[in-house]
């Protein structure tokens, strides 16, 4: 079931009757399908827009902006794992689910990560293991959500404290920190021929963001998610096998929520129960922003990209300024109810201005 | 878990099938109960100590600020809607009436209780609006408050702290006083249980609180019977923040201290207890007797793992399973019970 | 009165009491409506009067602007010129609320009630009778429900909760809601779309019931048989204009059909009869407990098989597990020669089996994709390459059916939403021919299109088991099983109970298989 179904809004219910071809008041040979791309070329516009403004923010209130270390420690270092988690939230959520745990399942990763380590196992082996609880842990979350039919909001919630609670049980209150430097060097040095600007997360970045963008917007599986995304039964019908689809979707999710774990753990060089555990919001608030929608099916890989750029940008911008740090989660708050009243923000003008207005008609023109 | 079918009754219709309803939801509460006996025996045999009148003192004070929240968090849910940011509201209500004490020399203690109402009510009515005028969906409207409201509490606090020692002791007592012959229940347990009462009623027997059940169940139904869905959506967020409000002073005559954390992490909890005390996630059904039950269930278990000696490192982790199994017994409950209505249906049909 | 679907040579209208004298003006009027959408007319110069105690038919293909109309009285819509009169008097309905406060009750082809909440809060939802203090009264609106439904004839428990009743009983749920609100006009918008016979035929006795207690009924319907049956008047429009209003006495369903129309749509005889070639489905002994039981049955290349039957007697259960979105628990499925893996709609499909759903809008087609992605949606795999899909590939592909099937669109990347009913029915349908499926299993194939294009599809069928296709039909209307099927299989309560060959089989004679009157002697 969506997440939608537990949040206020319902979008605009299907007409009772297929609306003949111009009900919607638009142009009858063009439609809303035209119009739909020209909005969703309009909210990247948009992003792009606000990168630039972005930039334009950051280098004019710090002279430190533009600068390589900058560039690697403030953005590619500090957001890699961010950036990365976001990749599979975009697909969950386009299908039509959330995976509120994944932060979660980085946790237990780096707890798992901690606790092996410090019991001697080498380390491949670890990092295997490692990615391995964190598929089974989206396994879980996908099983949940297609065999027992449950919705993945209140299941990911309920998920995301038990591995977290794990995560404690596991690693209890110890923290370790003597990992070897050749790979705690990645949270220090940046990758060889990247000039110095890339970290290694951010290179993992932008490899999976290729191959999660040509997977969703170019092979038949990326179709499915969205067709699901709309409309999961119709999908069923089409011979589309939801609940592999969905499962497969939760299992990339915790492969990198578990990635993005042992990325975390090295960059601190700590292995601690509750690392990461608050990215889960900024994570959802950047694919939000990335203009996906959160009842599923609309939305692009690159808009995701491009937020996520925009919030790394903003928040290096307003740390550089000396912004107070606790009032950063502020900043990401309220990126998160922009990037949804945007949308229904015409929608919103509308009803402020009906509410002034007495006995308006309010049923005029329905959605 | 059996169901009684009955016959059809003379008037019109099945009897049966009413009955059958009637059992599951009271089935509910009942299992909720049967369950947190069954803990406590089991607890107590392991560990006489437990039901000693600190023990149950205690849990009952946990609880109560958890139950007050399910009865808030459940007029949202039962809207279709979900409030993440009740801990956030608890906490920036906490620190900011507690801290009237020291500001303001003299303060009686029910105006830091309207302090914190009148927090609360703000908090709630921006969510309020936000959802209902901007039709923004409630989890990311209330996600972001959460972190907006925490942010905004992180600021004020800042490094300071509110210390019990700056707290009149009359406040400090609120939480655990109690008539002396039964001094294992607060008053405010019972204040608190009068509380529940009180909104189940007003949900069950006035108009406003159906609605907000039909709001739930079929939100587009509702719009078209003319309910104000808007003005009850609305209605319930600023309850649900008003509750925190309150709830957030409750915290502070419990703790004593309060900075920057009160009250960090709790929607979790208080979504178990809604979700484990029967009421439906996408909305339409389920009690707020059932929500506060939920939050006496989490309360004991928590204290009975205390007490066990098993370290409270494993609370998240219990809390977690409980939402889990929670919801997929609502939901194995929910299918067997429509199948079974259909089937019943369709037999008369023809 | 009986309703006994047949479609009448003659007119025929019912025999009903007199409807009550009162004013002689129409109860309600529509003088001149028009509403426009853009550059869309829906309603130009409409008029329709509405007498207490009569039922009016309103028929037109889909497009024509009945659904419109019906919004504009239901205060949905308002309108750009005209004027609504209520007994008379010149009103404005500014919204749902001033339509029902005015008399005015619409119900849906399928209702929405609160499935959480009883019977009787869904009726009295908003308004429930109140005791002191404010309180609702429970007691009182239990009685007061039982008391709404006494004169519809119909038994419903008030305190049941409403998940789980069958649609013929939400209606009536809808129905009592709408006399608790003294509406004194009553719209149907297409109730009978999605009911068995039994519960038409209770229907109009409820219908019958209003009309004599002098409301007036304004019932929409593509099923003309029950035009004929139920109504008085009939008015048709076309292209958003009114083009005949009158009474039913004299007319023929040709005559509405011209009308409809604007043109003699002859229904052809489906294509010479091809002899039955192998089997391709064989069913044997299928079993899904409390839903069908010992299903069997064969459908052979070049054959048309309907199944036909009251609503849940478990049809679309039975071609739904045929294809493999539902489990059956015991049995087998067959696909020429090779036992189908069941619960598996990918392994139907891999062995030639389409199914065409039921529901168009929430199963057939994902409506906010395009035209293009919704044909090719069952057919990705083949449209790819190296695990990329091609979109130019994927364009031509879908743009080749929809030329085949003669669709009406305006760009190929509108999404599905934007088209007719009709329209919508080919993409289903194209998607499905796409595969070249050696079965293919159609469930209401025609249900909620204009008759224009319901006759493309029949044609489509026949010419399509002509090329050898087998062909399951799920189909609840008559005229349509008798016209283009080589057999009927009729299925009651779960189990096939007769099969009549084309010749031998009768409206009549299935209908009485159905319902298990078969030693009813036909008339």
């Amino acid at each position: 079931m969506r997440p939608e179904a537990a949040l206020g809004a319902t979008e605009a219910t299907a007409a009772r009757e297929p609306p003949s071809e111009s009900q919607r008041g638009g142009g009858a040979s063009k439609g809303p399908g035209y119009g739909r791309l020209k909005w969703l070329v309009r909210w990247e516009g948009a992003l792009i827009i606000a990168l630039i403004a972005t930039i334009a923010l950051g280098a004019v209130t710090s002279p430190e902006f533009l600068t390589v270390s900058n560039i690697f420690s403030n953005v590619s270092l500090l957001y890699g794992e961010l950036a990365i988690m976001t990749l599979p939230m975009t697909l969950l959520i386009l299908a039509g689910e959330i995976d509120l745990s994944i932060a979660s399942i980085l946790a237990l990763s780096s707890s798992l990560l901690g606790y092996l380590w410090a019991h001697h196992w080498p380390m491949p082996l670890i990092i295997v293991c490692v990615l391995a609880v964190g598929v089974v842990c989206g396994a879980f979350n996908g099983l949940l959500v297609t065999r027992l039919g449950l919705p993945s909001l209140a299941v990911t919630i309920g998920t995301k404290t038990l591995y977290a609670g794990i995560a404690e049980i596991v690693l209890g209150p110890a923290i370790i920190t003597n990992f070897p430097s050749r790979y705690t060097t990645i949270g220090v040095n940046p990758v060889p021929y990247t000039h110095g600007l890339l970290s290694y997360s951010g290179v993992i970045f932008i490899v999976l963001a290729a191959v999660f963008g040509t997977v969703l917007h170019a092979t038949p599986f990326g179709r499915s998610v969205v067709a699901v995304g709309w409309n999961k039964e119709a999908a069923q019908f089409a011979g589309i096998r939801v609940k592999r689809v969905k499962t497969s979707l939760f299992m990339v999710s915790g492969l990198i929520g578990a990635l993005a774990g042992i990325l975390y753990t090295f960059r601190l060089s700590t292995a601690e129960a509750d690392n990461g555990i608050d990215l889960v919001l900024p994570v959802i608030a950047v694919v939000l922003l990335g203009g996906v929608s959160i009842f599923g099916g609309r939305g692009t890989l690159i808009g995701v990209i491009l937020a996520v750029l925009v919030y790394c940008g903003l928040q290096s911008a307003l740390l550089l300024t000396n912004f107070n740090a606790n009032a950063l989660e502020i900043v990401t708050g309220g990126l998160l109810l922009l990037s949804v009243l945007i949308p229904n923000g015409g929608e919103l003008m509308a009803r402020v201005r009906r509410f002034y207005r007495l006995r308006s008609p309010v049923w005029q023109e329905r959605r | 878990m059996s169901v009684a079918i009955g016959t059809v009754g003379p008037g019109g219709g099945t009897s049966g099938s009413r009955r059958l309803v009637e059992l599951i939801f009271r089935i509910r509460e009942f299992g909720i109960i049967a369950v947190l006996l069954l803990f406590v025996a089991v607890t107590a045999s392991i560990q006489p100590r437990f039901v000693n009148s600190q023990n149950i003192k205690f849990v009952f004070s946990n609880a109560t600020i958890f139950a007050l929240l399910a009865v808030g968090e459940t007029l949202v849910v039962v809207t279709r809607n979900v409030d993440l940011s009740v801990g956030s509201v608890l906490g920036l209500s906490a620190f900011l009436s507690a801290n009237l004490f020291s500001q303001v020399h003299g303060m009686p203690i029910v105006g830091v209780f309207a302090a914190g109402l009148a927090i609360g009510l703000a908090c709630g009515a921006v969510n309020g609006a936000i959802v209902t005028l901007a039709r923004v969906p409630s989890l990311v409207v209330t996600l972001a408050t959460l972190y907006i409201y925490r942010a905004l509490d992180v600021i004020i606090v800042g490094g300071g702290l509110v210390v019990a020692s700056s707290l009149p002791n009359a406040f400090l007592a609120i939480p655990t006083a109690s008539w002396s012959r039964l001094s294992a229940v607060p008053y405010l347990a019972i204040v608190i249980a009068a509380v529940v009462a009180a909104s189940a009623y007003c949900l069950r027997s006035f108009r406003p609180g159906r609605e907000l059940y039909a709001i739930g169940s079929n939100p587009e139904a509702a719009r078209l019977a003319g309910i104000p869905s808007g003005k009850r959506i609305f209605f319930a967020f600023v309850m649900s923040g008003g509750i925190a409000g309150v709830a957030g002073v409750l915290w502070a005559a419990t703790y004593g201290t309060v900075d920057s954390t009160a009250g960090y992490g709790y929607e979790l909890t208080v979504i178990a207890a809604v979700v484990v005390g029967g009421v439906n996630i996408f909305g339409g059904s389920g009690t707020v007797v059932g929500a506060a039950l939920g939050a006496l269930l989490l309360a004991t278990i928590n204290q009975a793992l205390y007490v066990l000696g098993i370290s409270s490192f494993w609370d998240p982790a219990i809390d977690g399973f409980l939402i889990l199994v929670a919801i997929s017994l609502d939901h194995w409950i929910s299918v067997r019970l429509t199948s079974a209505l259909r089937k019943r249906s369709l037999h008369h049909a023809t | 009165m009986t309703f006994d679907g047949r479609v009448p040579s003659t007119g025929r209208t019912l025999d009903g009491p007199a409807p009550p004298a009162g004013p002689v003006g129409p109860l309600l009027e529509l003088e001149r409506v028009s509403k426009s959408f853009g550059a869309v007319h829906a309603l130009v110069d409409t008029s329709l009067e509405l007498y207490a105690g009569e039922t009016h038919a309103l028929v037109g293909e889909n497009g024509a602007g009945k659904s419109t109309l019906v919004k504009v009285l239901a205060g949905v819509y308002w309108p750009d010129a005209g004027t609504l009169r209520l007994g008379g008097r010149s009103v404005v309905l500014s919204s749902p609320a001033a339509a029902r406060e005015a008399g005015i009750a619409v119900i849906y082809q399928e209702p929405s009630l609160f499935p959480d909440l009883t019977v009787a809060e869904n009726v009295f939802m908003g308004r429930q009778p109140l005791r002191s203090g404010r309180r609702v009264d429970s007691k009182a609106m239990r009685r007061r429900v039982l008391e709404l439904l006494e004169p519809l004839g119909v038994r419903l428990d008030p305190e049941r909760i409403a998940r789980g009743l069958s649609i013929a009983d939400q209606q009536v749920v809808e129905i009592a809601k709408a006399l608790s609100l003294d509406a004194r006009v009553i719209i149907m918008d297409e109730p009978t779309a999605a009911l068995s016979a039994y519960e038409v035929d209770r229907l109009f006795r409820v219908v019958e019931n209003l009309r004599a207690s002098g409301a007036a009924v304004l019932f929409i319907s593509h099923r003309l048989e029950e035009v004929f049956a139920i109504s008085q008047r009939v008015t048709v429009m076309r292209d958003g204009h009114r083009v005949f209003t009158g009474p039913l006495e004299g007319l023929t369903s040709q005559d509405l059909v011209r009308a409809m129309v604007g043109r003699d749509v002859v229904e052809r005889q489906s294509s010479q009869r091809v002899k039955p070639g192998e089997t391709v489905l064989k069913v044997e002994r299928l079993t899904r407990e409390g839903v069908f039981v010992d299903i069997s049955f064969e459908v052979r290349s070049g054959e048309i098989v309907a199944l036909a039957g009251l609503v849940g007697a478990g049809r679309t259960e039975v071609a739904r597990a045929v294809f493999g979105i539902d489990h059956y628990d015991a049995g087998a499925v067959h696909v020429a020669g090779h036992a189908l893996r069941r619960g598996a709609p990918a392994a139907a499909m891999a062995a030639g089996v389409g199914l065409v759903p039921e529901d168009r809008r929430l199963q057939g087609l994902v409506m906010e994709l395009s035209i293009a992605s919704n044909i090719a949606l069952a057919s990705l795999g083949k449209l790819q390459r190296f695990g990329i899909l091609r979109r130019a590939a994927e364009s031509r592909f879908a743009a080749d059916w929809a030329t085949r099937l003669r669709l009406k669109y305006g760009r190929f990347s509108d999404p599905v939403s934007t088209l007719s009913g009709g329209n919508q029915q080919k993409i289903v349908l194209a998607k499905w021919l796409s595969r070249h499926p050696q079965l293919l299993v159609v469930d209401e194939p025609t249900r909620g299109i204009d008759v224009a294009t319901k006759a493309e599809v029949h044609r489509l069928l026949g010419d399509l088991a002509h090329d050898g296709v087998a062909i399951l039909m799920v189909s609840s209307e008559l005229p349509e099983v008798l016209l283009i099927s080589d057999r009927i299989l009729v299925m009651r309560e779960g189990r096939l109970v007769a099969e009549f060959s084309h010749e031998q089989a009768s409206e009549e004679s299935i209908v009485a298989a159905a319902t298990g009157q078969t030693s009813k002697v036909p008339s």
